[in-house]
Order: C-alpha cells, then structure tokens, then sequence
C-alpha cells in the first residue's frame, strides 16, 4: 500500500530541493556556455557565500536583507578576481588543465573557509518564517518550500534576460566561437567576468538557502557533486536543461533517500548519471559537437 | 638495395585486386544533414599510377578522403580496396591493409620524436602485447630492433630526414613535418598512399623535393598514389590520372591534359568567381 | 660540461637509461634504496613506504592520464578495490602475498576497464565525471556489501609473511614495497618504448587521426585504463599491508584528486615526472608539519592552522603548476640537468 501524502509530501521536498539543484547549476551552466570551462568549485562558492553571510550576520547589526545583499555581492566580487586571477591566465590552454585548475580552487577555498571560521559545522541565523506550509493536505516544511520558491524567481528572471537582453547575445556569440565574437567587438573579456561575477552571485544566494536549510560546514562543497550530475544530465550547455534535470535530480534523490535510506541518495543519481553519459553523454538537452579531422 | 624486393612483395600482393585497380570508389555519397558533401562520385585507381583528385575549395575533396580512409560512412556508394568492399570495416582495419594517409593539417603526435612518430605508422602491423611491452624482453625488444632497423634503412635515409630523427616534432618547419609524415605513412606499409595536399603551403624548392619524393615512393616502392592537391603544376607535372570534383560531384576524369582542358574544369577551377552562375551551369549540365 | 654519447647499435641508442653516468647514478639510488631501512627510524621507513606506495600509484594514473590523455578521478577507488582484494585474500584464503597483490592489480584491472567503457563514446572531461560516478558507486559497495567488505567499520587483516616472518614494523613491509614499486615503475618506462606506448601518446595527441593510422581506439583506451587501475590495484594491495586496516573512507574521492594533482604537478606524460610529482606532493604535508612544531614555541595556535593549510597548499600547489609550469616537476629537473650539462657555458 501506498501512501499518497506520505509520497506527494517526499515530491514537494524532492522539488524544493530541485529547485535550489536548478539554481545552483544555472550558476554552473553560465560558465560553461560562455567559457567551456566546467566549475568543479561551484559548490566550495557557494559554500563560501553562505560562510560570508553567517559572517555578516554574526559580527554587525545590519538588517538581515542587508547581510544577505552583502554577502551576495561580496562573493561576486570574489568570483571575479577569481576569473582575472587564475582564470584568465588559463585561456587557450586545454580544458583539462582548466578543470583541474577549478579543483585546485576548490581545495583553497576550503582551506581558507577553515582558516577563518574553523572546520566545525554552524548553523546559519534563522531569518524563514517558520509556519509550516500545506499545499492540500501535504506538508513542506517552511525553509525548504521559500527557498524553492526564491530560485523559481531567480530563475525565471534570469532566462528572461537571456533571452531578451543585449548581454545574452554576447554570451551566446563567445559561447559559439570566441576570436569570432572578439572580432565582432564583442569585449570577450568582459563577458568571461561578468560570467563569473554573476555565478558566484548565484552560487552565494543559493547557499545561503542551502545553509539555512542543513547549516554550513566547510564540507558543504560536495553539493557540488550532485549539481555536476544536474548539469551533466541536462546538457552542460543548456539552461533549460539545468532547469529540468535539476527537479528531476532533486526529486529522485529525495526518494531514494526517503524509501531507500540516506545512503542510497547519491547512487541513485551518480547512476542516473551513469545512465545518461551511456545513451545520451550530452545530456538531455546539450549540444553535439561535430568531431572534424 | 632493398628496394628490390619491396617492388616485388607489392606487386604480389597487388594480384588480388581486380582490373588492375587498388581501389575504387563507386557511386559514393555523403550528407551532413542534408548538406550534400558528395554526390555520386566514381573513378578508380590503378595499381602503380598516380591520381590526383582536384577541385576548388570546398569541392569535397577532403570529405572523399575521408570516405575512403574510414573516418565518414558515406550514405551510399561502395568503397573497394585490393578488391574488396571494404564498407562497414572500421578506419583501422583499412590502415591495416594498406591503406596510409597524409592529413590536409598535419597530424604528427606533438609528444614524440620523429622517431617514435614514423614508429607509430607500423603499429598494426607490429605483435607486441601489454605483457611483452611491460617487461620489454623477448618479442616486445625484437620487433623494436627489427623496426629501427627498418626505418633507418629505408625511410630515414630515404626521405633524408635522418638529422632530425630525435628531435620533437613540434620544432621542425612545415615542410619536413610534411616530409615526416610522408615517412610515417610510409612505415605503415602501404599498398596505396593518400596524401591529402603533400606541398600545400610549401615554397618552390620544399615542393620540388616532394614532388621527387612522390616518384621516388613509386618507382622504388611500388606504391599507387592517390593525392589531393591544389598545385597544378605539380598534378600535371606528376599523375597518371586525374580526378575533377566541384560542389561534390565529379565533373570530369582523364589524362592530366584532357582535364586540364576541358571547359568545365576551367570554369570551376579559374572559374569567373561567380559561384551562383557556376552552379547554374551544373545544374544544367546534370539535367542535360 | 658533457659531450656526446656515442652509440654502436640501435639497443644501445633505445636503452632506458643511455649513458654511464646515468648507470651510475642508478646503482647509487638502488643501493640508497635497499640501504635505506637498515640506517633509518621507523619514522622515516613510514614515509619512505608510503611515498613509493604513491609513486607506483601516481605512476598508474599518469599512464592514463599523462600519457593517454584520459583524465581520471577513479584512482583512488580503483586502489580500493586492490585493497579489499588484498585483505580478503589474506583473511580467507591466506594466499602468498605476491599472488595477492597480483590479483588485486587483475582485480582492479577489470573495474578500470568497466569504467572505461564509456571512453569512447564521451571524452575529455565527460569522462572525468563518469569516473568520479564510478568512485562513488564504488564507495556505496564497499561500505554497503557489509558481508564481504565489512560494512562501514572495514577488515582488519594480519600482516604479510616472509619466509615465514610477519612483516609488521614499516621497514619490513618496506621489502614487499619497494620491489614491487621499483619493478612496476620499470614496467611503465619499458611500455613507452613500444608500440603500446605509441598508441597511448597518438591517442592523447589526435585520437581520430590515430584511428585513421590503424590504432583501435576503444582497444587502446580500454587497455590504458586496464593498466592504471592494475597499477592503482597492486598499489592499493601494498597500502593494504602496510596499514591493515580497510574502511570506505580509507580511499576517498579526495584521494583521487591527490594522485591528479600529483601527475600535474610532477609533470604529466612523464615517468620521472609521476615520481618526483608522488614524492612532492607526499611530502609537503610533512614538511609543513615540521614546520609547525618548529613556530609552535612562538605561536601555540600553529597547531589549529596545520590542516586549513594543507588544505590550501594543496591546491595552490596545483593552480600554481598548471599556470607557471604546466611540464611540472620534470620539466624543471631538466632545466636543471641542461644546466649542469652545459656548464660552465651558459644556456
């Protein structure tokens, strides 16, 4: 027998989280389109962002809002010394060095995480209302449900500017060919920063939800595992498909964990990732580079 | 020398073929979605000749190449090596068999020597195995004596590339990366050679000493040659037999002079520029 | 300064290492190395078995990546799979150890190859994130098969027997280490004067062209993954004996990044390059562990620092070699060695 609450209750939980999988690999996603390069240290942002938040909170009296837009931008402005300092020394070279480069990142940024707050895991000040909120008769938990409802906004907003906003089409002229776009007067230095800044910015506003939700730990960082199979799954290069696999990567987690036990969270969806890179290695909705000779 | 006995083993094999043709390539066409890259294309080659595939850019000369050597699967057509259809057998069971090519951008492994470059060409023909190789005793060490042997002796001195055999490919001019593939493709004991555009961007005297190498790979090694190439002078010069494609068909095939004359050709080739009247003329012509 | 090496055939041109006084400073390492535990602490035997376990691991690894350009984020899961064999091996059957760490290198061998399938189909960094989902998948197995692997709390093995002793103390199992490490680096240099090793370099250089000069690409990818994870295999059976404790958490993903890192910064596609590279980035924790008893008279809190800067060392040191010296380790060797050839002119 199944329970139905019991089961829409799980989906609306595996939905907040997909939600916050969704935002995060959008961060993840901007990068790749307009740099090729893959980010293996999204999650040690966003881990960072959420420390720079407590930090704000914890040491000043500014209003909450204020800490959260400080933090937000603080870890933007990080982003993009980031991109200038270790990024940009790395164009032209191969994609694998970059990667690696993007792990070397991760590791620093943990190291420096312990160094100023220590290694211990810390709770994040309580600023979601705490009502819990039925949908019908289902309940999700309050956190969970404005955090998904915050990446929803973001999200949105953000493919409706990349549709329609001059920037977007620069992004999407370097993400097609680089000297080309440079030769059109595309300042491709420019977008290869603002890229950065704004995914870090993403990545900063998504941990602080993350870490309201479970706290902060400087072991945060492998929520970045579970937005590479999110990313991966639906295409590096594809928005709508960090979108999509995001809900259905949230969601298929939440069950297994919640039918399967914790501990069959992350082999539910690395072999869900297995899965995809066997019959569609580029993704649900990624794009197929022709391979030339 | 050795080259003796070379011509001989070619020729033996070369009975295999039928009429005389190491390979033909039959009705072959190729699309990228619905971009047509060749378009019924047939012409043979005979053993022993040089034929020489030319066209302007973009004509699908490159794409036929790769039709041949493995790397496209034409969407129809047939593609027949020393007598066989070799369709459906993948690119490196046809190297196997003799067939060796030189790339339009030249493709040397950066991380070798030229040495370990020309080596690589034998690998399908070589037996060494994981074991063998980690211990390097037995077959692993006598192959590799063998092989040395065999390129020093014949390719290095052959080409004359012998001064620059443990230096990195990376460093040496265009024109002897050209000249170390040739070696490698050569290594690879081939029965036709392909070499898609050998003196493109060399000067005059990198060209000439190609053009000698060509013949020289001919009548001392027996080999049929099939190349891409932009030069006039050197495909007149050279073949036996020349190929004309534009816009993926074949427009003409014959002697280097028929070719060379026929109306068409010089139309495509020096063509007035004007590529849409140009293709009005193909168009009437197919319809003709 | 030195001169040229004259050569009278073509063996003597191919040998590994081609001149006398290259031989020489062979022997004086292979007596240093066989010295090393009679006239050292157990303190230093420790390191040394734990830096040459690296080494054979790192050399694995390098095989795939450096050389055949296949990046991998599974070695340390791979080493996993060596140890559990291993450790179960020596708990059940109690087979001698040299058939043991055999058959962890075949057992790991075949895990690598199962991974490696999907190398054909995707490449490049699509293929480091399908070995990262290896790692975890393999992860889950070990602490999830609890009746063989033992669950989350591991195997807890006895030592190796030679000639009938135990080998307990670092510097006895110092003598199943480092033969075997030294044998398997021998292996590698001995692979990349052949045709094997060709294929690997022309893979890594310009794999479609490679296919079209008769080199099988799945073939070829297949084997470089059968041979780094037989290396990661033996290495893990070694780390197996030398700790006897197994657990999940002894190989984790952070592992892997170690021996990527490693490569990287000792010099990828380059035997001496995976050992300086293994021997490095072994000892800079150590190092900076020194370090820290040295200021921890001026500055109690040094100790509370330690790991937060090892954590950063870490991967600064990797950022640091891809951007200033992307030929590692190896590269500066030579710089080193050239400058010392050529003395007293000047480069």
């Amino acid at each position: 027998m199944i329970d139905w609450l019991f089961f829409s209750e799980i989906g609306l939980a595996g939905l907040g989280t997909g939600g916050l999988y969704a935002l995060t690999a959008l961060g993840f996603v901007l990068i790749y389109k307009a740099t090729r390069v893959i980010n293996m240290a999204m999650g040690e942002i966003l881990m960072l962002g959420a420390y720079v938040f407590m930090g704000f909170t914890a040491s000043t009296l500014l209003p909450i809002w204020l800490s959260i837009l400080l933090a937000i931008a603080c870890t933007g402005l990080i982003g993009g010394v980031i991109e200038r300092v270790i990024i940009r020394p790395m164009l032209g070279e191969s994609e694998i060095s970059v990667f690696m480069v993007t792990i070397g990142l991760g590791s620093v940024l943990v190291g420096l995480v312990e160094l100023i707050w220590g290694a211990n895991p810390q709770r994040l000040i309580e600023f979601i209302p705490k009502e819990p909120i039925f949908i019908g008769e289902a309940y999700l938990s309050s956190k969970i449900g404005y955090a998904f409802v915050t990446a929803a906004i973001v999200l949105a907003v953000f493919l409706a500017i990349f549709r329609t906003w001059r920037g977007g089409v620069a992004l999407r002229a370097t993400a097609g060919d680089q000297a080309a776009a440079y030769s059109m007067g595309i300042n491709v230095p420019m977008v290869f920063s603002s890229v950065w800044v704004i995914s870090a910015m993403i990545a900063a506003g998504a941990g602080i939800l993350v870490g309201s939700i479970g706290g902060i730990s400087p072991e945060m960082g492998v929520y970045g595992l579970s937005v590479l199979v999110v990313v991966i799954v639906g295409g590096l290069d594809s928005l709508l498909g960090a979108l999509i696999a995001g809900l259905m990567v949230g969601l298929i987690e939440t069950y297994a964990g919640a039918y399967l036990g914790g501990e069959y969270k992350l082999l539910a969806t690395f072999s869900l990732l297995v899965l995809v890179l066997i019959l569609r290695p580029y993704g649900l909705f990624g794009t197929h580079e022709i391979e030339r000779l | 020398m050795h080259t003796q006995e070379v011509t001989q083993d070619s020729l033996a094999v070369g009975q295999g073929t039928t009429e005389g043709n190491v390979l033909s390539v039959e009705g072959v066409s190729l699309s990228f979605g619905g971009v047509h890259a060749l378009r019924d294309v047939s012409f043979s080659v005979k053993e022993g000749s040089i034929t020489s595939v030319i066209g302007p850019n973009g004509a699908g000369k490159t794409s036929l190449f790769n039709s041949i050597s493995g790397f496209y699967k034409p969407s129809a057509g047939e593609v027949r090596f020393l007598g066989e259809s070799v369709n459906g057998v993948p690119a490196p069971e046809r190297a196997r068999r003799g067939m060796a090519r030189t790339f339009q951008n030249i493709a040397l492994f950066k991380g070798m020597t030229v040495l370990d470059n020309i080596k690589l060409g034998r690998h399908a023909h070589l037996k060494t195995n994981a074991l063998d190789a980690l211990f390097y005793m037995g077959r692993a060490r006598r192959e590799e004596m063998e092989l040395r042997a065999e390129i020093e002796e014949r390719i290095i001195d052959f080409l004359e590339i012998d001064h620059i055999r443990k230096q990195s490919v990376a460093a040496l001019s265009y024109g002897l990366q050209k000249r170390v593939e040739l070696a490698r493709a050569l290594a690879m004991q081939p029965k036709i050679l392909l070499l898609d555009e050998p003196v493109a961007g060399m000067n005059r005297e990198e060209t000439e000493d190609m053009a000698r190498f060509i013949l020289d790979v001919r009548e001392e090694w027996g080999v049929t040659v099939l190349m891409v190439e932009h030069d006039m002078g050197l495909v007149m010069d050279l073949s036996d037999h020349v190929v004309c494609l534009n816009f993926g068909q074949m427009i003409t095939q014959g002697l280097p002079k028929e070719v060379q004359a026929h109306p068409d050709v010089i139309s495509a080739y020096l063509g007035s520029g004007d590529v849409a009247a140009l293709r009005r003329q193909f168009k009437e012509g197919k319809g003709a | 300064m030195r001169i040229g090496t004259v050569k009278e055939n073509y063996g003597a041109d191919a040998a590994l290492f081609d001149t006398r006084v290259q031989r020489g400073w062979l022997v004086v390492l292979a007596v240093a190395l066989v010295l090393l535990p009679f006239v050292s602490g157990q303190y230093v035997s420790y390191l040394a078995c734990l830096v040459l376990i690296n080494v054979a691991s790192t050399t694995g690894l390098n095989i795939l990546t450096g050389f055949t350009g296949l990046v991998s984020l599974g070695q340390a899961a791979f080493m996993g799979v060596g140890a559990y064999i291993v450790a179960l091996l020596e708990m059940k059957v109690g087979t001698p150890f040299i058939l043991n760490l055999l058959l962890a290198g075949l057992g790991a061998a075949l895990v690598g190859m199962v991974v490696g399938l999907p190398s054909l189909r995707v490449k490049g960094l699509y293929l480091a994130i399908a070995t990262i989902a290896a790692s975890v998948i393999l992860h889950f197995v070990f602490a999830n098969w609890t009746e063989v692997t033992g669950g989350v709390s591991g195997l807890t093995m006895p030592p190796a027997t030679l000639f009938g002793m135990e080998l307990n103390q670092p510097g006895e199992v110092y003598w199943i280490i480092m033969p075997v490490t030294v044998l398997l680096l021998f292996g590698a240099a001995n692979l990349f004067r052949t045709r094997i090793g060709r294929a690997f370099i022309a893979i890594r250089d310009r794999d479609i062209s490679a296919e079209v000069l008769g080199i099988d690409l799945l073939r070829y990818k297949l084997l470089s993954f059968a041979i780094s994870s037989f290396y990661a295999g033996v290495a893990g059976g070694l780390w197996a004996y030398f700790f006897r404790v197994i657990t999940p958490e002894s190989f984790p993903l952070m592992m892997s990044i170690f021996f990527l890192a490693a490569v990287i910064v000792g010099g990828m596609g380059s035997i001496l390059g995976g050992i300086l590279g293994a021997i490095f980035m072994t000892m800079v924790p150590e190092v900076l562990k020194m370090l820290v008893g040295v200021v921890t008279p001026f500055w109690p809190e040094a100790v509370a620092v330690l790991s937060p800067v090892r954590i950063m060392v870490f991967g600064g040191l990797i950022i640091f070699f891809l951007i200033f010296e992307p030929e590692g380790l190896a590269e500066i060797w030579r710089k080193i060695r050239r400058f010392f050839h050529l003395w007293p002119f000047k480069t």
